[in-house]
């Protein structure tokens, strides 16, 4: 591009949003870097060569008017704090980031519908404090990261920890605002009725549901977002279920199946294995433990017999429930009921009931937050400095194979990276058992650290390349990755020739034909930057 | 940026004197510290900021930032705009250099 071009769309921008507004020295575009890439001082490092940071959607629709005259790469963030998947850094380098951030209204927030109306500047925080200091009866669910931002982590199909319907963040929002490559301002759903009363209420208007097209795509500017909201329940229990034979995991989880999908319980779980992961944040396990843990060869029975002579489960799933006091003592007694019936030898904890509205103290004071909807920073004691972990990393990224709700796949995905990371002679910086964030699929969570040595995180990207292979050739998708990996992933959704990604591409180039926005996000790039398939 | 603009208008509602005296600066910055960085850097288990201090001094400097008396305004705002280990830098649409000044201060003199 001529620097003439550049420096006119600058000044276009500099009109748009006024000249304080627009960042170009090198001072300041270099915190729009991403501060967890897997690329850091690398010459693939994502730079940004100017950030614009408009107040008003009529300044996005201007500076996209002038970024599509002159076809400007631009690149648009919400809060830019999804760390670990990009953060505020473009896929394409070089782009002019669109920054949102000063978009932080709260347009709406209804008590009698549980829903809300925001710009893309709104983290969980800022809606969480707009509650509490007016008192409202309501939660939301909150991703890990609180400075996270509602519209950004649902478009990138964030996920979190209350119950099904609210913690699908991009299947919990109801009507969109989009501003369009050439500068049009779209309303989806109800919100396409001038003066309608229920865009925040009914999803579907009338004729095609398209706004999928801008969740994880790049043919829009998503400038306002409606969510349903939970009304405050009156109480929450929560429970473990513990078993202690490595064959329990079957009829576990058929009875786990059976009770989420006669929505016996609709909130987050995690599978767990306290002897397989030992105890989990903090505190070891002891030297016997630590052996077997060490011992690639060990036996399920081995294991077995250490967790019953130290009262350690094999497999543990944690029960919540929301609602008035008499469901959920209810719902936890029909639960015990029903694993019962299938293992008689299961032991069940039961957690104290928590009654609402909490006060404050008693909010700061919770530890499970998020189950909750109170948002916190708490995840990022992953790769920080403790007495377990004396040399911090500078940063993480993840990698989250889905796999099916089963125990032979539990197990077999067990095996297959276990095996895989034996090959290749790596640890994870963090691995989880399977998280249910979605009702009828596990999430496998594996979190990398970010070193300050290039050749480190070349091996280590390297690593994600065939995990993202391996887990495809085992049925297994990934939902969402960091820029580095947009690329791989989507290569491997390639039924019928990467029918799908043919078809984002006609889109892209019908609905952006200058190719502007968002080049790469998701693996779909404008037609003048795209490379033939691989 | 709203905190500021909250204050600035509070202040010139009672007297444009007042606006950036160095009072007004500590005090803003408190709210800054509270808006940004007390949920990493506040009291609590669940602080991965002071968990991470606690375990890098050990009791020899205070875990909690406003308890710090060697924290320089200079220092404050260079991990605020560089970050460290896995806190990120903040950028300016974010906290902007009035609110970064405002909250260098009051870290640099928060535990007197």
């Amino acid at each position: 591009m001529e620097g003439s071009v550049f420096a006119e769309a600058i000044a276009g921008f500099e009109t748009a949003v006024g000249r304080q507004w627009v960042y170009t020295s090198e001072e300041d575009v270099e915190l729009y870097k991403d501060a967890y890439s897997p690329f850091w001082g690398e010459p693939e490092e994502r730079l940004v060569s100017a950030a614009v940071a408009p107040e008003s959607v009529e300044q996005v629709q201007q500076v996209l008017r002038v970024a599509n005259a002159h076809r400007i790469p631009i690149y648009p963030i919400s809060t830019g704090r999804n760390l670990g998947y990009g953060g505020s850094a473009p896929v394409y380098s070089g782009s002019v980031v669109l920054d949102l951030k000063r978009m932080n209204r709260i347009l709406e927030v209804s008590e009698r519908n549980a829903s809300c109306l925001v710009e893309p500047g709104v983290s969980y925080f800022d809606l969480y404090r707009h509650i509490r200091e007016r008192g409202l009866k309501l939660w939301i669910d909150c991703p890990d990261p609180g400075w996270g931002s509602l519209i950004g982590n649902a478009l990138d199909h964030g996920n979190g920890y209350t119950m099904a319907p609210y913690r699908d963040h991009f299947g919990a929002h109801c009507g969109m605002e989009v501003v369009l490559a050439n500068g049009e301002l779209v309303r989806t759903g109800m919100g396409a009725l001038p003066g309608a009363k229920t865009w925040q209420q009914s999803k579907y208007g009338f004729g095609p549901d398209i706004d999928g097209l801008f969740s994880q795509g790049n043919a829009g500017v998503v400038t306002k977002m409606g969510f349903w909201l939970m009304a405050e329940p009156e109480a929450y229990l929560s429970g473990t279920v513990q078993v202690y034979r490595h064959d329990d995991l079957a009829p576990l989880l058929d009875e786990f199946c059976a009770l989420i999908n006669s929505n016996g319980m609709t909130a987050t779980t995690r599978l767990g294995s306290p002897l397989q992961l030992g105890r989990v944040f903090g505190i070891p396990p002891d030297p016997e433990h630590a052996a077997l843990l060490d011992n690639p060869d060990v036996t399920p029975a081995e294991l077995e017999r250490y967790g019953m002579t130290h009262d350690l489960p094999y497999w543990t799933v944690d029960l919540k429930f929301y609602g008035g006091v008499e469901v959920v003592e209810a719902q936890w007694a029909h639960a015990v009921r029903r694993f019962t019936q299938k293992l008689p030898e299961a032991r069940f904890s039961k957690g104290e009931l928590v009654r609402f509205p909490l006060t404050d103290t008693q909010a700061a004071q919770v530890m499970d937050k998020a189950s909750l909807g109170i948002p916190s920073l708490g995840a990022f004691f992953v790769g920080a400095r403790s007495d377990a972990n004396p040399v911090p990393s500078h940063g993480h990224f993840w990698l989250s194979p889905i796999i099916p709700l089963s125990a032979p796949d539990v197990l077999e995905a067990q095996k297959v990276f276990a095996q895989a990371f034996r090959d290749w002679g790596i640890r994870p910086l963090y691995r989880t058992l399977p998280q249910l964030y979605h009702p009828r699929a596990f999430y496998l969570l594996f979190g990398f650290a970010l070193s300050e040595d290039a050749q480190t995180n070349r091996q280590t990207r390297e690593i994600i390349r065939r995990m993202i292979k391996l887990a495809a050739d085992h049925g297994w998708g990934e939902y969402r990755t960091a820029p580095a990996f947009m690329d791989d992933i989507m290569n491997v959704y390639s039924f019928n020739n990467h029918a799908l990604l043919r078809l984002h591409e006609r889109i892209k180039d019908a609905v952006d034909p200058n190719g502007i926005l968002s080049a790469g996000r998701y693996g779909i790039w404008p037609k003048h930057l795209r490379k033939p398939a691989a | 940026m709203r905190i500021l603009s909250g204050l600035l208008c509070a202040l010139i509602g009672t007297s444009s004197q007042l606006a950036w005296s160095a009072e007004s600066r500590s005090a803003t910055g408190e709210q800054v510290f509270q808006h940004w960085c007390v949920a990493c850097h506040g009291e609590g288990p669940d602080k991965p900021g002071t968990g991470a201090l606690q375990a890098k001094y050990k009791g020899r400097l205070p875990a909690l930032l406003e308890k710090r008396s060697d924290l320089t305004e200079q220092l404050v705002k260079f991990y605020v705009r560089h970050g460290v280990s896995v806190m990120p830098p903040f950028r300016k649409t974010e906290i902007s250099d009035a609110d970064l000044t405002a909250l260098a201060t009051y870290l640099a003199h928060a535990h007197q």
